[in-house]
């Protein structure tokens, strides 16, 4: 996946996440620039971006991302298309 | 919302709770309000707004109070002024197995210290419990402890007294024996609900490093979810009746063309067995107290031939209306309804056929349609769901069914009298209408949470406010029981008066549908008028409070005698009655003449 489809899919997670249909995201973009970024926010953002992108985040990149480019950067690196196997629970 | 009912997607619901929430607030639905504290031992913040989606989804506004970071214990035990302000109606205790801190250090300490820190970490919450029930007086929910993420005595960490295994299971089991003697007091099961989900997800540890969550972030929908069965039981929501399919739903096959020998029902075959367990399971769920009811497109004598099935588990005593023709289902449902005299949202239809589901949950506002394709999923769904959690079990519950299968036996009898007045002398009834005595608090309770129809103020008790009315002489309390000679219909009736020098403010009067128009409240009018003058009360004031649910008692106190005072725009009325101007109205129902259980 290339960079410049990996930011076309977050900005829609990134909609939806914080209920806003006009935010515009770039490389570096942070957590100040977006109103309702707060740290528990950022728990449901990385979240939507895991199952968004079939992937996950290790502990020490979630702490450790400087910018919305950074986090496109693992997501392009690791992202799948096929959906990990889940248990019933979560079907 | 469909969105979130059972099966929801939980990831879908993590993402777009905010315009989950707006959609909600703007539907315009009827909610109660209720004040609900989490006093947490890890982050409870996600699961906070996940479970108010939920509730507002079973028409209840929460607001919040949430303890600081951690602080549950020391938000209960200490003077707490803003909780106290707060005054919670419920308070939701969210500990963990990361709370727990008596593990055992030392494998090889003796096993009667590891039995003294099992009871001082007992002591850690039965103490709060009970200062938490003497300051608040409202309903706790508790979390158990799930299992430990690793064992360091593998296998053996279940038996052996210093395995973390054993001890959670121990303070499990004291647990349950606290909830076993205290009303009002409930378990939230997060043993079994971890394991259901999977353990290994459940307690994925970054959740822990990074966000202090106790559980994983995705499973918090079905953590609220589970949570929401328990309140919105407490609050009289749960569901009351299951409207049943046939045909391959409660055996394989067409009973109409495949004849009786052509169904699978019973230990035969794969799908036999599996309809077989389904039927065992609906049983069960009658015995606790559920109305099962059949909603079919059959001729009526196959669907009768398909439940006279040898393997069949429900035979057609079991349920309390068959609907088998070939009317469109919506509509039978609501004549279901109509005929127990209860909403047609406290109904859940279960159909194999995903067209009929649709038709219904399109039709009918409110009903519950679980969707399955298959009959193996069908019983999980059902359980899942929690339709019918059981948070108190009364006697009353288990005869629920024979009282509405009477019912029905006294409509056909009803059908052969002329004269109204004759059939109800004939019924020969009996009434027992006395001040609230304890056996029967909880019954008392458990009614005035679940009326919705014939309550004129709908105003809600918990356990705790119940006692302090019961034990005040400020009020006027009246429950009332209706046998008669096809069987006794319970606890049927509850009114509370608070005495306002020589004025009586009718704060609750309210009567199960099950007795109407048998004129039981009649009856208990008279009982409370005469209470009135024995106790030097001169004037009756009685409200009526409008919701979507009680228009059938809009003119209840204007058939009482009562004379109107005031008629407010938003339905609301208040109504006047002078004691010295009364007569008696119940002519058909023998009051206080039998020995009642209390005594």
């Amino acid at each position: 996946m290339t960079h410049a489809e990996v930011m076309e899919r977050l900005t829609g997670v990134f909609r939806d996440v914080f209920d806003d249909d006009s935010i515009v995201i770039t490389d570096q973009t942070t957590a100040n620039d977006i109103e309702d970024w707060d740290s528990l926010e950022h728990i449901n953002l990385i979240e939507a971006v895991e199952q968004a992108f079939h992937m996950q985040f290790q502990m020490k990149e979630v702490s450790g991302m400087k910018n919305v480019g950074e986090m496109a950067e693992i997501v392009a690196s690791r992202a799948s298309e096929k959906p990990k196997k889940k248990g019933f629970f979560r079907r | 919302m469909k969105a979130l009912q059972v099966p929801f997607d939980s990831a879908w619901i993590l993402k777009n709770r905010r315009k989950i929430k707006k959609e909600l607030l703007a539907d315009g639905t009827p909610r109660i309000e209720k004040k609900i504290a989490v006093l947490g031992g890890s982050t409870t913040n996600d699961i906070v707004s996940i479970l108010e989606l939920f509730l507002l989804d079973n028409g209840i506004q929460p607001t919040f109070y949430q303890s600081e970071y951690a602080r549950y214990w020391q938000d209960a035990m200490f003077e707490n002024p803003e909780l106290e302000t707060f005054a919670p109606d419920l308070i939701f205790i969210h500990t963990s197995s990361r709370n727990i801190t008596e593990f055992p250090q030392d494998v090889y300490c003796p096993a009667a210290e590891v039995d003294a820190a099992l009871e001082r970490q007992y002591t850690h919450f039965t103490q709060m419990w009970e200062r938490l029930e003497q300051v608040y007086h409202c309903p706790i929910i508790q979390n158990n402890f799930e299992l430990p993420s690793y064992r360091l005595l593998g296998n053996r960490d279940a038996s052996d007294v210093h395995g973390k295994v054993n001890f959670i299971t121990r303070l499990n089991c004291k647990f349950y024996e606290y909830a076993n003697t205290h009303t009002a007091f409930y378990i939230h099961d997060i043993n079994y609900l971890s394991a259901s989900y999977g353990l290994d997800a459940w307690l994925e540890p970054s959740y822990w490093y990074l966000y202090k969550y106790a559980l994983c972030v995705p499973a918090i929908p079905d953590f609220a979810y589970s949570l929401t069965r328990i309140i919105r039981s407490i609050y009289g929501k749960n569901k009351k009746v299951l409207a049943l399919d046939l045909d391959n739903t409660l055996w394989g096959g067409v009973i109409g063309d495949d004849g009786q020998e052509g169904i699978e029902i019973g230990h035969e075959t794969s799908m036999g067995q599996a309809y077989e367990e389904l039927q065992c399971y609906l049983k069960q769920q009658k015995n606790i107290g559920v109305l099962l009811t059949v909603c079919s497109k059959n001729e009526p004598e196959n669907a009768l031939l398909g439940l006279q099935h040898p393997s069949s588990v429900l035979k057609p005593a079991d349920f309390v209306v068959i609907k088998a023709n070939w009317e469109p289902k919506d509509r039978n449902l609501l004549e279901t309804a109509s005929e127990l005299n209860l909403l047609p949202e406290s109904m859940v239809f279960v159909d194999d056929n995903p067209a009929e589901r649709a038709i219904v949950s399109a039709q009918i506002p409110g009903v519950a349609v679980p969707e399955f394709d298959c009959v193996e999923a069908c019983l999980r769904q059902l359980d899942r769901a929690g339709y019918f959690e059981v948070t108190t079990l009364s006697s009353d519950d288990a005869k629920r069914n024979a009282m509405y299968q009477a019912n029905a036996q006294r409509a056909e009898m009803q059908k052969t009298f002329a004269d109204y007045t004759e059939y109800l002398k004939s019924l020969e009834m009996q009434g027992t209408i006395r001040d609230f005595e304890p056996i029967y608090l909880q019954r008392i309770v458990q009614l005035t949470n679940k009326s919705n129809q014939f309550n004129l103020t709908t105003k809600r008790y918990t356990q705790s406010e119940m006692e302090a009315v019961a034990a005040s002489d400020q009020y006027i309390r009246l429950y009332g029981r209706l046998e008669d000679k096809f069987g006794d219909n319970g606890i049927v009736s509850v009114v509370i008066g608070e005495k306002a020098a020589d004025t009586l403010h009718i704060d609750l009067w309210l009567m199960s549908c099950r007795v109407l128009k048998r004129d039981m409240e009649f009856a208990m009018l008279d009982e409370l008028v005469q209470q009135c003058r024995q106790q030097g009360m001169k004037k009756i004031v009685g409200y009526y409070y409008k919701t979507a649910k009680n228009a059938m008692v809009k003119e209840l106190y204007g058939t009482f005698g009562f004379t109107k005072t005031k008629d407010m725009e938003n339905g609301d009325s208040v109504w006047e009655l002078n004691v010295a101007d009364y007569t008696e109205k119940n002519h058909v129902i023998t009051v206080n003449q039998k020995e009642c259980a209390g005594q």
